[in-house]
């Protein structure tokens, strides 16, 4: 991995003076929305910001662990049509839905990871294509769980007295989700496992000289992200009331894979502007054109070409420049 | 009565894996010479077979259009490869995935906006259109032997100038050691441009041989490229010899797995569970075949870099 690419430093600050404005801006968006009379964009948000939890998860490992995984999204689905078979059998409760989601995801990431991590460089990155690609025909050829067709879900998970049934507060629970989540990777990552880690990424060889147990760090990162992959679909399951294979087909790793690039490879909030940019990009797209994705991968071109370090590296390049 | 349909499948398998070499080799040598990971090579699949499905309905002529399709394709790769893919060499593996992937996005909706959403039906050329007497019980389709003639003339012509011109040594060199081949005075940034409009070429005649077989839609490229990942992830990224093998390995056992899998588990299980989980592992199997080896051997059966 290209080094210019990353942050120089190990440790990655919440930026609490920006993100609890950001998060103050958040919270009151479902008020300004309704007052507009276009809940619509409660929704977006909402997938918006599921999707920055799947995006970030991914960076874990691609920009923090320097694993190159083209399969994320079967974490996402697993977790998906976890929640979905509960709600099928019952079990509505969140408390023990998304945990079990995230169970599940963490345990598919824990043996696929067992198997990938022996690769290296592009084997990693087909290999995990392969499982995920297999993971998908598993669940396509299932007739049980609607196969091709993918399948409803009857009812949003519940948590106590809230009520999960409107948009807006499920937005809520959503953001509630993403604030902990960003809490804990910045302690995570700042943490003597983040810095193992980043370390690993940076140069493998000289960690496992040093007697660091490399293969268990890197092991530990991808089922963590995995888990926390499922935990997005495991909302994104509820948020759209549907799952289906769809949610796992590769040119959804491929489209995680650039949320994260977009956004920063290796930067905190990487998979946030990342999922930002992108969901923004495709709904203002499509309202032209059905050939959106015309536009998409011309613009993914360009960036790939001419802003090779996203978009995060290039407003901390913004910032720094006067001072500098 | 087995014994036939085993010949047949075999055949099948053969003619399918022959295919997936085409791809597969194109695929392999730019990935072993300049470390590039081309996502876009299921496009110029994509696009040669719809070339060579418009000039055939134009010109009524399947093998006409077959030329004229192959050209247009190397043409088409040779520009790609001058105007973009030449600028992502450098550059990392995620660059690589995510600039290939736009192209392969602007090719899919290019073609959707050119030809429209609805597949288009490429026929056989006339005279193959019936079967053939194998063995006395066996009739195969004559269109599909042809097939397997074709695939077996081009891996044959590959071998040759791999093995034995002055461009394949240099492209072995290249495979096995860039920068010393570079060093020893080989051109290898013209050598890759050739390449990749062969790599181009061949992409287009696998995607107009098996046009008349499977449908010519948008997305055609994307499955059958992550196959051809797999067979030249299996036969070990860089190595002809490796990806004719791999090809080999993953249509034969794809074919055989979907029909032999469901066989044996109509025998075993009771009717619905064979009839869900047949097709669900018929599925996968190819890809427990890769995870397998390379489990087991982590660069593919025939590594080329030292």
């Amino acid at each position: 991995m290209a080094k210019s690419l990353l942050p120089k430093s190990l440790d990655h600050d919440l930026n609490w003076r920006w993100s609890s404005l950001v998060l103050c801006a958040l919270m009151v968006l479902p008020f300004v929305a309704n007052a507009m009379g276009e809940s619509f964009y409660i929704a977006l948000a909402t997938r918006i910001l599921i999707f920055a939890i799947a995006a970030t998860s991914l960076n874990l490992i691609l920009g923090f662990g320097g694993m190159v995984s083209f399969g994320h999204a079967a974490f996402l689905g697993v977790g998906a049509y976890t929640v979905a078979i509960l709600t099928q059998m019952g079990l509505t409760d969140a408390w023990l839905v998304w945990p079990v989601a995230m169970l599940v995801a963490g345990s598919f990431a824990f043996l696929i990871g067992a198997v990938s991590l022996r690769t290296q460089g592009v084997y990693f990155i087909m290999i995990t294509l392969a499982f995920a690609q297999m993971m998908y025909y598993l669940v396509v050829s299932v007739k049980t769980y609607g196969g091709d067709d993918g399948m409803p879900l009857l009812t949003r998970s519940r948590i106590g007295m809230w009520d999960m049934s409107t948009d807006t507060n499920f937005y809520y629970v959503t953001l509630a989700v993403c604030v902990v989540i960003w809490v804990l990777i910045a302690r995570l990552l700042n943490a003597r496992f983040g810095h193992v880690l980043q370390a690993i990424r940076d140069n493998e060889v000289r960690m496992q000289s040093l007697g660091y147990a490399v293969f268990r760090h890197k092991l530990c990162a991808f089922v963590l992200s995995g888990a926390l992959a499922g935990l997005a679909g495991a909302l994104l399951a509820n948020q759209s009331g549907f799952v289906s294979p769809a949610m796992m087909q590769w040119s959804q790793s491929g489209m995680l894979m650039m949320m994260v690039i977009l956004g920063g490879v290796g930067h905190l909030y990487g998979g946030v502007w990342g999922a930002i940019v992108f969901l923004l990009l495709e709904e203002t797209l499509s309202h032209f054109t059905i050939h959106w994705q015309l536009g998409l991968g011309a613009l993914l071109l360009a960036v790939v070409l001419l802003a090779p370090n996203g978009l995060t590296s290039v407003f901390k390049h913004l910032q720094k420049e006067p001072s500098a | 009565m087995n014994g036939i349909l085993l010949l047949e499948q075999s055949l099948n398998g053969l003619q399918f894996g022959l295919m997936l070499f085409l791809l597969a080799a194109g695929l392999t040598l730019v990935f072993g010479i300049m470390d590039m990971i081309n996502l876009a090579h299921g496009s110029l699949y994509m696009v040669g077979a719809y070339c060579i499905a418009s000039v055939a309905t134009v010109t009524g002529s399947f093998w006409l259009a077959l030329i004229v399709g192959v050209i247009a394709a190397a043409v088409f790769g040779i520009l790609l490869e001058i105007s973009i893919l030449r600028r992502l060499y450098a550059r990392d593996h995620l660059s690589q995935v995510l600039g290939t992937f736009a192209i392969l996005l602007m090719c899919n909706e290019t073609v959707r906006l050119v030809w429209g959403a609805q597949p288009i039906t490429l026929n056989p050329p006339e005279a193959l259109s019936g079967p053939v007497e194998l063995l006395p019980v066996l009739m195969y389709p004559a269109y599909r032997l042809c097939i397997i003639g074709v695939g077996l003339l081009v891996a044959l012509f590959l071998y040759l100038l791999i093995t034995r011109t002055r461009i394949g040594m240099q492209v072995r060199a290249g495979a096995a050691n860039r920068e010393m081949a570079m060093a020893m005075g080989s051109h290898v940034q013209g050598l890759f441009t050739v390449l990749f409009g062969l790599g181009a070429a061949l992409c287009a005649l696998a995607g107009g041989m098996l046009g008349p077989l499977l449908a010519v839609q948008v997305g055609m490229g994307e499955s059958i490229l992550i196959l051809a990942f797999v067979v030249i992830v299996i036969g070990g990224i860089g190595s002809i010899r490796g990806a004719f093998l791999g090809a080999m390995l993953v249509g034969c056992v794809d074919t055989a797995g979907r029909t032999l899998v469901p066989m044996v588990f109509e025998s075993l299980l009771s009717p619905e569970a064979a009839s869900s989980a047949g097709p669900a592992v018929a599925s996968i199997l190819i890809y427990v075949l890769m995870a397998t080896v390379l489990f087991f051997k982590p660069r593919g059966l025939f590594p080329t870099h030292g």
